[in-house]
Order: C-alpha cells, then sequence, then structure tokens
C-alpha cells in the first residue's frame, strides 16, 4: 500500500534529520554556555513586574526572529543567523513531501469508499431536494462533487503537511533540549505507523510541554532565543488584565491562542474562562480576538505581543455564573465599557452603577474617610460631572452592609438590563449605503441607525450567515406570510470587518444558541473560504462545567482602582487557605488540573461517558480545542494523571469526581471520553473528505487533525474571500431548527439534567426534546437509542446523518455489534471511540390527528444491540426515552375529534442503512372530504447527535418534498438515549 | 431610580383642562363637530378616576384657550423614571403647550431634558408623546406624521437604558392609539390591519415577550394601565358605549378594577366608526376567541407580583408620574 511505504520513508528520513539536529543543538549549546546567562535575565524579568523592561527584552528577541523567519515554509534566505534556523526551515518543504505520503493512506483508502457513498448521496440530494442548491453544494451533479471531494482531500493533505512539519520540528527540538541523542520518539514512529500517526498529536502537544518545561529550566542553559532552536523562540507576551494591570508570560512563538489564555486565566485563577477571550489589535488597529484554536503568530502577524483579557461572550444572567470572581471580572469589564461609552446608560443609571462599585472597592461608606474626592479618581461615566458624583455618593450611602459580592451583583443585575449590554457593534452600510450599525449579542443580530433599532434578526430566524468580499449576508427564515427565504445583505468596511462580524455571529450564535459546538455539515466542505467555526464550549457546556465546579470561593482582590481594598468579603478570607494550598500544591499542575475537570466535565455532557478509549483517541483529540486548553500541563500525560486527585484540590476532586461519575467506569476514562468527544467532532467534519471505511483509527485520527488545521489555516489565509455558516442543517426544516437549538426557557432545566455526570449524553436533540412541548403519548415515534459500540477506529461518521446514502460495507470494520444489526450502524470515525449513544429517531409526519396506536415501537430491536453491545467491555446500558413533539400551529382542532371513516391503511416499510423509514398511510373520510395521512416513523440509529440532527433534517426534507402537496403538522422526537451504568 | 418600582406603579397624575376653544382647531379640521360640553364631563370622570379611584395625586393645569389642542398634554412630555423628555410636536402652533408642562415638571423635581425649540436645534425632529409605548422594558416609537426618526433618536439620546425601535405606524393615526400596555407584559392593540402591520414589526424588534390582547376596535386599545399607590392595579379603559366590542374582552380579561371612563371623544371620527363598525356579530366571535387565548395568559400575567419593570410615565390624556 502506498500508505505505508509513505509512512515508512517519512520514518527513515526522520532519524537522518535528527542526528543533524542533535548535533547543531549540541554545538549550540556547547558554543554557548556564557549565553545562558543572558538567557537566565531575560526569563527572570519575564516573570518580574516589570513590563517595560519586558517588552523591550522581548522585542529585542522576536524582531529578528520574526524578519528572519517570517514563514516556517520558506526557503532559508539569509540563513546566517542560526543554523537551528536554517535547519527548521529546510524541514518543511521535506517533511511535506513526507506528509503527503502519508496522508495518501486514508486518501487511497478513501476514494472508493468516497464516490460510492457521494454518488449514492447525490442521487438522494437530486431527487429530492432542489432546496439544497440554494444551500450550497447541493447544486454539483454527483460527479462535480466527487471530484471537488478530491480536491479537498487534497487541501487536507496539503495543510497538514504543515502540520506534520511542525511535529517533527518539535520532535527534533525535544531532542535537541534533552541534548542527549535521545530518538524515542522517532523510533516510536518506526514502530507502529499508526500509533505514530495517532500519536503524532499528542506527542506533539507532549512535546510542546515538555519544551516549555525544559525550556523553564534549560533556560539557563540553553542560551539567548536569538540563537536557539525552535524550541528556545519564546516570546514574552504582554496582557492587559480587565483591572488594567499587565500579566506578562512566555510563550513558545508557535503557540496556539489557548496556552497564552490558559496561562491568563490560571494567573488569574478563573475557571469558567468560556465567556472571556483575549484579542489583539491588528494592523489596521481594529480589535480582533485570538482565535485559541491557531497559532497566536500566525494571527497577530506583525503586530506587537499584546493583548487585552476581556469578556466576549456577556452573560445574559450573570447571577448565574457560579464564582464570584467570574462576576467580578464581568464587573471589571462593564465598568470600562461604561466609562468608555460602549455601554450607554442613562445618568441615573451611571450613578447608581457607580455606588455599587464604590461599594464593592470601598465598602461601606465612612464619612471621615470618605470625602467626596475620595471618588475622584474613579470613573464612572464618560462625561463625569460634579453632581453626577455627588449622586453616587448619596447612592453609595444606602449601600451600607452589602459586602462586595453582592455588590458586584446587584451592579450586574441593573447592568444587564442596559439595552446595549453585549451587544458587539460594528460599523456598516445597508444596501442603500445608509450608515448602520450591526449588533451582534446573544439573542441574534441586532441593526442601529443612529441609536435606533429598526430591525432584529434572532437567532432562529437566520438560516444562514456569509460574507463575501466586504459583503455580509444573512439569510432569513421566511415569515409565516411569506414563502421564500430572503436574503438581507450589509456592507462592511473591508473585507476583514466583514469577515469578522462573520467569525462573532458564528461564535455568538453557538456559544448561546447551540448545546454544543456545531459540527460542519458535508455542503460546507465543499465551498470555499473560511470553515471557521466556533469550537470552545457552549454557554450551556459552561454552565454545566461550572456548576461542577466546587473548590473553595478563590481569594481575590478587587484592585480595579489600584487602591488596596480591605479585606471585605468575608468568604475569601476564610477562603485564603485553601487558596494558598491550591497555590502550592498546584503552583505548576493545580490550575491545570482544575481545568481538566472542568473540560471533563464539559465533555461529559457532550459526550456520553465512553470507556476506556486508547492512547490514539486522545492523542487524536490534542488538535481539539479543550485538550489544547489544557496546554500548559502536559496533556498527554493528563490521560493517565488526571485520574488521580490533585495534591491540592485531591479531595475535593476526589469527591467532585465520585459525584460526577458515579457511572463511568473509571476516570480516566472519562477524561479520555472528552478528547474523544473531541475526535469525534473532528471525525465528522473530516468525513466528507474521507468517508474511507477501511481508514484505521489511525488514519481517521490523523485527519480529523489534519481537518482541523485546515480549517483555520484556510480562515487564516486572506486569499479567502467568503464563508457561510448555516445556522443549523442545510436542509431546513423548522423542526430541525427546533431540535437543534436550545429552548431557552428550558436551559435551567437541561442543566441541572446534564450536571449529573452520568454517563448520559444529554445531547442537544435529547434536550431540546425534553423543553419541547412533549406530547409523552407520542413516545413510540421517534427513538433515540444510544447503542454503546465499541467502535473500531474504522468508519468515519460524517456520512451517518445522509444515512440512506450510506452503502452498508462503508462500515465493514465496524463492530460485530453493529455488522449484526439489521440496521447497519455507522460507527463514527473516531478511533477507538466506544459509543454510548445510539439515536433512533422516528419522525412522524401527519395530518393532524396522529394516530397513536398505530405507532411502532422499534426500541426492540435496539434492546436487542444493547446486549450485544455490553458484552463489549462497555458498561451496560440503560434507555432514556424521551419525546418531542413539534406542531405546526396550523393544526386544526376538529382533526382530533372527529376521526372519520377509515377508508384505507396502508403501511411500508423501507430500510437504509443508518435510517429505518416506516411509512404509514391512511386515508380517512370525514364529512365528505378525503383525507389523507401519511405517518412516516423514521428510525435512525446512530453515534454522535449531529449526525442525528442531519438525519432529522434530511428526513423531514424527504418527507416534504415526496409529498409537496402535504403539509407537516407533527414532529415527534422520540429519543432513547443510553445511559451507561457504573462498572458493569 | 430607574428600575427599581416594577411596570405601572405611579404616584402623580398631570392633566390639563379642555379649553373653550376645543375642537375650534382640532386636528380633522373642519366638518367634525365637536360637543365641547360631552369633552368636559368626559375629562371630569377621568380625573376623577384618577384622584379617586386609583388614588393619584393629581394636578391639574388650567387649560389656555390660545392653546386648543394643550389638553393633550400627553403629547408634550415622555416621562420615565424621573426623568422627563420635553417633546417637540409636531405643529408649530402646539410647541407653546411645553411651557406650562414645564414648569409643573419642574416644580415636581424631574430632570427635564428639552429637545429644543429652534427649528435647526434638534435637526428638524419631531416628537409627540402619544407616539411613544413604553413597555417597562423598552420604547416603541411609532414612526408616523407626527413623529419623525430624529426625534426617536432625541428619545434614544435622552433614555440611553433601553432599546429603542422605531415602528411604523400605518393611517395617519398614533401610535397610542391603536396599542397602549395592558399590563406589565401585556399589549392590548387593535386588530385593525395597520396595527397588526404595528404589531408584526414590534414582535420582530423586540427581545422580550408580550401577552398581547387584540381589540377590535382602536379606541378600545387606547387604556391606562396603573399600579395605584394602594397596589391594586386599574386599567382605566373607554366606555363599553364607545366600543361595545372590546369590553367583553375587558371585563374577562383582568382580575383587577376596572374603572369606565368616558374617553375623549375629541375625534369623533374613531368612536363612530369603530361603534358601527365593529357591531357585527362577526366581531364578537373574534373577540371571543381572543378571550380564550390570550386572556387567560395575561390574567395569570398580571396576578404574578413578581414582575419587574421600570416605571412608564405617560397615558392618554395624563402624565403620570411616579414620584419618591
Amino acid at each position: 500500500m502506498t500508505t505505508e511505504v509513505g509512512s515508512e520513508t517519512d520514518v527513515k528520513k526522520e532519524p537522518e534529520k535528527v542526528p543533524e539536529v542533535q548535533q547543531q543543538t549540541e554545538s549550540q549549546q556547547t558554543d554557548q554556555p556564557d549565553k545562558a546567562a543572558d538567557s537566565a535575565d531575560q526569563p527572570s524579568s519575564a516573570s518580574a513586574d516589570q513590563p517595560q523592561e519586558e517588552s523591550q527584552s522581548a522585542e529585542a528577541k522576536s524582531d529578528p526572529e520574526e524578519s528572519a523567519s517570517p514563514e516556517p515554509s520558506s526557503p532559508p534566505a539569509a540563513g546566517g543567523q542560526k543554523k537551528d534556523k536554517g535547519i527548521s526551515r529546510f524541514l518543511p518543504p521535506w517533511l511535506k513531501r513526507q506528509k503527503s505520503l502519508s496522508q495518501d493512506k486514508p486518501e487511497s483508502t478513501a476514494p472508493a469508499k468516497q464516490e460510492s457513498v457521494e454518488a449514492v448521496k447525490e442521487e438522494h440530494e437530486e431527487a429530492s431536494q432542489p432546496k439544497e442548491e440554494t444551500d450550497g453544494g447541493g447544486a454539483a451533479t454527483a460527479s462535480t462533487e466527487q471530484t471537488e471531494e478530491v480536491k479537498e482531500v487534497k487541501e487536507v493533505r496539503e495543510e497538514s503537511r504543515a502540520e506534520e512539519v511542525q511535529v517533527e520540528e518539535k520532535e527534533k527540538e525535544e531532542e535537541k533540549s534533552i541534548g542527549s541523542a535521545d530518538t524515542q520518539p522517532v523510533r516510536e514512529e518506526k514502530e507502529g505507523e499508526s500509533e505514530v500517526k495517532e500519536s503524532e498529536e499528542q506527542k506533539e502537544q507532549e512535546e510542546e510541554k515538555t519544551e516549555e518545561e525544559q525550556v523553564i529550566q534549560q533556560e539557563t542553559s540553553v542560551l539567548s532565543a536569538l540563537k536557539l532552536n525552535k524550541k528556545m523562540k519564546m516570546v514574552v507576551c504582554h496582557v492587559t488584565l480587565l483591572d488594567g494591570s499587565q500579566f506578562s508570560c512566555e510563550v513558545e512563538k508557535r503557540a496556539k491562542g489557548q496556552y497564552l489564555f490558559f496561562q491568563v486565566c490560571e494567573h488569574l485563577n478563573l475557571m469558567e474562562k468560556d465567556y472571556f477571550g483575549l484579542n489583539f489589535k491588528d494592523n489596521a488597529e481594529q480589535r480582533c480576538w485570538l482565535d485559541p484554536t491557531k497559532e497566536i503568530k500566525r494571527q497577530i502577524r506583525n503586530s506587537q505581543w499584546q493583548f487585552g483579557f476581556s469578556v466576549k461572550f456577556y452573560p445574559p444572567d450573570p447571577s448565574q455564573l457560579t464564582e464570584d470572581i467570574t462576576r467580578y471580572l464581568l464587573c471589571l469589564q462593564l465598568r470600562q465599557d461604561i466609562a468608555s461609552g460602549r455601554l450607554p446608560c442613562s445618568f441615573v443609571t451611571h450613578a447608581l452603577l457607580g455606588s455599587y462599585t464604590l461599594q464593592a472597592e470601598l465598602g461601606d461608606h465612612d464619612p471621615e474617610e470618605h470625602r467626596l474626592d475620595y471618588i475622584s479618581d474613579f470613573q464612572f461615566a464618560p462625561n463625569q460631572t460634579k453632581e453626577l458624583e455627588e449622586k453616587v455618593v448619596e447612592l453609595h450611602k444606602s449601600h451600607r452592609g452589602m459586602t462586595p459580592a453582592q455588590a458586584d451583583a446587584q451592579f450586574l443585575e441593573n447592568a444587564k438590563k442596559l439595552s446595549m449590554y453585549g451587544v458587539d457593534l460594528h460599523h456598516a452600510k445597508d444596501s442603500e449605503g445608509v450608515d448602520i450599525m450591526l449588533g451582534v449579542c446573544s439573542n441574534g443580530l441586532l441593526i442601529y441607525k443612529d441609536r435606533l433599532r429598526i430591525n432584529r434578526f434572532a437567532w432562529p430566524k437566520i438560516l444562514k450567515i456569509s460574507y463575501k468580499r466586504s459583503n455580509f449576508y444573512i439569510k432569513i427564515r421566511p415569515g409565516e406570510a411569506e414563502q421564500f427565504e430572503s436574503t438581507v445583505g450589509f456592507k462592511l468596511p473591508n473585507h476583514r470587518a466583514a469577515k469578522r462580524v462573520w467569525k462573532v455571529c458564528v461564535e455568538h450564535h453557538t456559544f448561546f444558541r447551540l448545546v454544543s459546538p456545531e459540527q460542519p455539515t458535508k455542503t460546507k466542505f465543499l465551498t470555499l473560504g473560511s470553515k471557521f467555526r466556533y469550537s470552545g464550549r457552549t454557554q450551556a457546556q459552561t454552565r454545566q462545567a461550572s456548576s461542577l465546579i466546587d473548590r473553595p470561593a478563590p481569594y481575590f482582590q478587587r484592585t480595579s482602582s489600584k487602591r488596596i481594598s480591605r479585606s471585605l468579603d468575608g468568604a475569601p478570607v476564610v477562603n485564603v487557605s485553601d487558596y494558598s494550598q491550591a497555590l502550592t500544591a498546584g503552583a505548576g499542575e493545580n490550575g491545570p488540573s482544575l481545568e481538566l475537570n472542568s473540560d471533563s466535565k464539559s465533555s461529559q455532557v457532550e459526550v456520553a461517558e465512553k470507556p476506556n478509549t486508547d492512547a490514539a483517541a486522545s492523542i487524536t483529540s490534542e488538535t481539539a480545542f479543550e485538550t489544547d486548553k489544557s496546554g500548559p500541563g502536559a496533556p498527554d500525560k493528563k490521560v493517565p494523571q488526571q485520574t488521580p486527585p490533585r495534591p491540592g484540590t485531591d479531595s475535593r476532586d476526589a469527591s467532585k469526581n465520585a459525584e460526577v461519575k458515579p457511572e463511568v467506569n473509571g476516570q480516566p476514562e472519562v477524561i479520555e471520553v472528552v478528547e474523544e468527544t473531541v475526535v469525534i467532532e473532528e471525525v465528522v467534519k473530516a468525513k466528507p473528505k474521507s468517508p474511507a471505511p477501511e481508514a484505521t483509527v489511525t488514519v481517521n485520527a490523523e485527519h480529523a487533525a489534519d481537518v482541523k488545521e485546515e480549517r483555520s489555516l484556510s480562515s487564516d489565509s486572506e486569499s479567502e474571500e467568503e464563508a457561510e455558516y448555516h445556522a443549523q442543517p442545510p436542509s431546513t426544516s423548522v423542526s430541525t431548527q427546533l431540535i437543534k437549538e436550545e429552548p431557552e426557557e428550558e436551559q435551567e432545566a437541561e442543566l441541572t439534567q446534564q450536571a449529573p455526570p452520568s454517563a448520559i449524553e444529554p445531547q442537544p436533540i435529547t434536550e431540546a426534546a425534553e423543553a419541547a412541548p412533549a406530547a409523552e403519548e407520542e413516545k413510540p415515534t421517534v427513538q433515540l437509542e444510544e447503542d454503546v459500540h465499541a467502535d473500531e477506529p474504522s468508519v468515519t461518521p460524517d456520512e451517518a446523518p445522509n444515512g440512506h446514502a450510506h452503502p452498508d460495507e462503508a462500515t465493514p470494520t465496524l463492530n460485530a455489534a453493529a455488522a449484526e444489526e439489521e440496521e447497519p450502524h455507522i460507527v463514527n470515525g473516531s478511533a477507538s471511540r466506544v459509543e454510548t449513544e445510539h439515536l433512533p429517531q422516528v419522525i412522524c409526519c401527519s395530518e393532524p390527528p396522529v394516530v397513536k396506536t398505530e405507532m411502532v415501537t422499534i426500541s426492540d430491536t435496539f434492546a436487542a444491540q444493547k446486549t450485544e453491545i455490553s458484552t463489549k467491555e462497555v458498561p451496560i446500558v440503560h434507555t432514556e426515552t424521551k419525546t418531542i413533539t413539534y406542531e405546526a400551529a396550523q393544526l386544526d382542532g376538529n382533526g382530533d375529534g372527529e376521526p372519520g371513516v377509515l377508508m384505507t391503511a396502508q403501511t411500508i416499510t423501507s430500510e437504509s442503512l443508518c435510517t429505518t423509514t416506516t411509512t404509514h398511510i391512511t386515508k380517512t373520510l370525514k364529512g365528505g372530504l378525503s383525507e389523507t395521512r401519511i405517518e412516516k416513523r423514521i428510525v435512525i440509529t446512530g453515534d454522535s447527535d449531529i449526525d442525528h440532527d442531519q438525519a432529522l433534517a434530511q428526513a423531514i426534507k424527504e418527507a416534504k418534498e415526496q409529498h409537496p402537496d402535504m403539509s407537516v403538522t407533527r414532529v415527534v422526537v422520540h429519543k432513547e438515549t443510553e445511559l451507561a451504568e457504573e462498572d458493569d | 431610580m430607574a428600575n427599581i418600582y416594577p411596570y405601572g406603579c405611579f404616584t402623580h397624575a398631570v392633566v390639563r383642562s379642555i379649553p373653550e376653544s376645543f375642537g375650534k382647531l382640532a386636528e380633522g379640521g373642519e366638518g367634525f363637530e365637536t360637543d365641547l360640553a360631552k369633552a368636559q364631563r368626559q375629562m371630569g370622570v377621568l380625573t376623577g378616576a384618577l384622584r379617586q379611584k386609583v388614588g393619584l395625586q393629581l394636578i391639574e393645569i388650567p387649560a389656555v384657550s390660545e392653546l386648543p389642542e394643550s389638553w393633550r398634554i400627553e403629547d408634550i412630555a415622555v416621562i420615565q423614571g424621573d426623568t422627563a423628555l420635553i417633546t417637540r410636536p409636531f405643529k408649530q402652533q402646539r410647541r407653546a403647550e411645553a411651557e406650562a408642562v414645564r414648569r409643573v415638571l419642574n416644580e415636581l423635581k424631574l430632570t427635564v431634558v428639552e429637545m429644543g425649540d429652534e427649528e435647526g436645534g434638534s435637526g428638524g425632529a419631531t416628537l409627540e408623546g402619544s407616539d411613544v409605548l413604553f413597555t417597562g422594558k423598552e420604547f416603541f416609537v411609532g414612526i408616523s406624521k407626527h413623529t419623525n426618526h430624529r426625534g426617536a433618536e432625541v428619545l434614544a439620546d435622552t433614555f440611553k437604558d433601553f432599546a429603542v425601535s422605531t415602528v411604523p405606524v400605518c393611517g395617519g393615526s398614533r401610535l397610542k392609539n391603536i396599542c397602549s400596555m395592558g399590563g406589565p407584559d401585556t399589549i392590548i392593540i387593535s386588530s385593525g390591519d395597520g396595527a397588526k402591520k404595528t404589531l408584526r414589526v414590534m414582535e420582530q424588534l423586540t427581545d422580550h415577550h408580550y401577552e398581547i390582547l387584540s381589540v377590535p376596535e382602536d379606541v378600545a386599545a387606547n387604556c391606562i394601565y396603573i399600579r395605584g399607590p394602594s397596589r391594586a392595579d386599574y386599567l382605566l379603559h373607554p366606555t363599553a358605549e364607545e366600543c361595545p366590542n372590546s369590553v367583553p374582552v375587558s371585563n374577562r380579561g383582568w382580575s383587577v378594577h376596572i374603572v369606565l371612563y368616558e374617553r375623549n371623544c375629541a375625534l369623533p371620527s374613531q368612536c363612530d366608526l369603530s361603534g358601527e363598525k365593529h357591531a357585527a356579530g362577526i366581531n364578537f366571535n373574534y373577540t371571543n376567541e381572543c378571550c380564550d387565548t390570550d386572556l387567560c395568559n395575561t390574567a395569570a400575567t398580571i396576578s404574578s407580583p413578581c414582575w419587574t419593570g421600570a416605571v412608564l410615565s405617560l397615558c392618554s390624556l395624563a402624565l403620570l408620574l411616579q414620584l419618591g
């Protein structure tokens, strides 16, 4: 197989390379002992509180580097300064070739499969959906689509090269840093190609960490940053925190955004960090969010390594934040917003908010100490008047007895009501060239003209957002009266602005509306442009995660105004000991461990518990955001280590873990699960490109990684002129949307549901289902079952949603259980991932009165599966059943009352790969009118949530298309989720 | 302070008597016969209800015969919390009405914000209070013959805490002629075509959820919801005589005291129209349906004690104030 060859060559080349590098490193190290002193100075200064000096030194360090190696792949130009650099430059192209070979692996296997799949799919699409064409990829004919796919794959390959290069470089670096001719990594690669690949990612991370550690340790020995190897290329980042103070830390030059972000959060002792982000000023002096999944350097380009830490997603209800420190930071942000005028408010509100600020920072008003001028260093409003200050003081007096935490809470309660709270404004022009503002917020997109709100598009009304050059478009769901979707376009000042607003929309939609980050649908892969997606946690997930935070309230000082605040918080004082304990215990590790925990929690939310994943899986996941988060620590190490409670928080953790995952077999597994989840996502994304059934786990993992990389790269690239984001699966049916969207009111309930760390997978669908006005009686209709599959690394799941398209053979390597089943299961490609979920969905499209008695319950089939599955090392599965019913508004009341005369009844059952469709047609005669009612029961069996969403959407769409003259009056989603029980 | 009191809590009402010149220059021009005596009688009923039934402190500004429309005091100021925006009516001759109102509001220690009298002052902005609906959470400004975008902007600049959305008002009427607040989260709106269009826009623009109570006549939609000092809820609405089809809706809808008062028939065209037009049985059926759906919700909403919101301060024919 070509793959084999490729990877072997890979391996072979590796060793050759290594020696060179090592020699160089060694020579450097030996050659430059004296420089160690220099380097020592720099790190120490970095850690100290001397921003200015730091920045100078940092610039000194970084400038030459940047100029020398603007792009890793660029040929060695000057090559003068360091051998290492030169080498590293040389490496990329060379390694790229290797990578491409190795990449062939997935490809070669994939193409055949792909084509067949594609073809099938195409038929489906062509036959049934004119609509999709508008949405994007659908328009392509089968052949073109195929070719496109191939292209995509190639792209992926290329992108992945770069990544691989990086990895290998790092490996080398590590070796260098170790200083011994340790070729271990290389050997490992040789041993198992597949493993190697899987673990590449892992290694990368590991190496990053080790590198970092080493760097820290060895900095003295290793010389000035200028002369060193890559790993030595450290850059000092300056982050302006919300209280105005500066935080500086050294990061490896190639570090991703999240590394820095986590450093900052750790510094702040912040756990609910998903609401926050880092931003920087681009060349045009525009504030941009630092993408955590991408390298910092690529994003900031030639700007300085100067960042701001700020709130990215303003929680609509701050009282639901778990920790006071999070609220405090939010307060700081809002004070800035208010003082700068970004958040306009009236005189009265300025005064009220100002008074809470005083109470929080100064405590009770003290007439002795607090003369009028005591507030002159505070800025309460953009234009602060004496009158305002007097009012503030007056109100301050009335807050006597309020603790800082309470004052902050009151501050937020009032601030959140402001109409511009959490609205991210962007200048734009409408189609007629009139100046307007686009405001992105948690509810949707607001359009302002001057200060007036002239339009508003709530997320549920938006089908798609896209941008092209400097235009930004939203496609609007047709209203009740309208028949067609409309697209609204806005003109942004430039391409970058259009992309920025698009990104912000994507992120806000995902964060506030979805339960878990969306996975791109197939069509997206066929379109050019940015593949950017929000990959962090959603609000639901972060709430879930933070609900599990179980640490004593961290101590923090409210010092925004640089005044020494007296310790007013009762709680903090008490907790000081804990805090210090935590510090001592975990200076290095504790922070990360906490994060990990939270991560795992969140992951739980997304993914049911997954029994042991092998290393490969976890490795793969490294690319993923969550894993990376833990960055500072050694991610790879975590997997094993996480299980044991951390020193500082051990007891707590232990209990937490126990509570959290009673049903999970082992904690390490849980952790892995998290990562697994990530993997799944990636795989899903990758799928379209390489739906190779035979692909091994390794391949998938790699692919996933590659895809991800590609995505980020592409979104980075200037050339990309446009991108789309479907707020929901391309096939848009109301019900689909409903399902995907998280009902707002139910969030709380859902959270609590999710919160049980139990293996339950609260999937978006499930939640929505619960939230929705459920017609409990309909249960039989749609069932979502989550089967536990000990998945083999085999098949990529992406296609699952369109299950019809899938030939059974697509999943040859699937587990026996799946294979045995009547309904073919598509196993998610994620390596060795054990699937806990299995969601069959039945959709019932019928005229108003639904004949409940006739519905068939298909759960028996699944029961059989379950038992089979359970024989694998999967815990016993309990089934949780949820039913959602969506009914069209126009339901006639009379339908229910008058059964009419039954004329004919007919039941047709058809099966395809992952869905079973049962069509039940009844014709009844009512008062002279014959009424045809078609019920479709569609059982969707599969793995990840999104697949089900898509499948459901697809099914509904098909149903609509098959019977264009009929209306869908009811959709019942019946989801069966299996709960894994502890240890069976 | 903003947002401390629940929606609808008022302590004061400012009204202005009907001058002798009433009707002479009323809009609608000639052709409409106005009944001064009746109008004054109705005003008396209104003020009586405000003072005695609801228990507000009533301040009555004497009429000035040079200002025939001065009784429409709601146009002259928009009050929220302790801030009052003196508006700039569309008609030049009405701008003089502001003087007396300004004086009273200053006496009440409100923060008075001027919109500017000069033609260039606010760039030709015009705003009338009857085009402003404050829901407790946000403002809707009806863009009508009397109120333009610039005027709405001034309003937005004055009340920065709240979202200010502009909505179209069709048919030359005013926003308050087709809708008003019937409770903290309830909008009473006419079911006419123009009103429906306005309502659609409002629903499109709002972040909040309101119960909608639709009534068959425009006139019936002109109500005042007051949470009196005694903490009882009052809804002042037009009499059954004026809008016979809407009363069943109203009576079934609220578990609050209902004060019937004879409202101004200064725009006799509307009253008569609605009376005849909606007398048909079909409308009545519609009304019933409305009750079955919306009203239950409405009642529940009102009875719940825990709503929050800021204070509305402007209603038909009376400026309602809430003062500490």
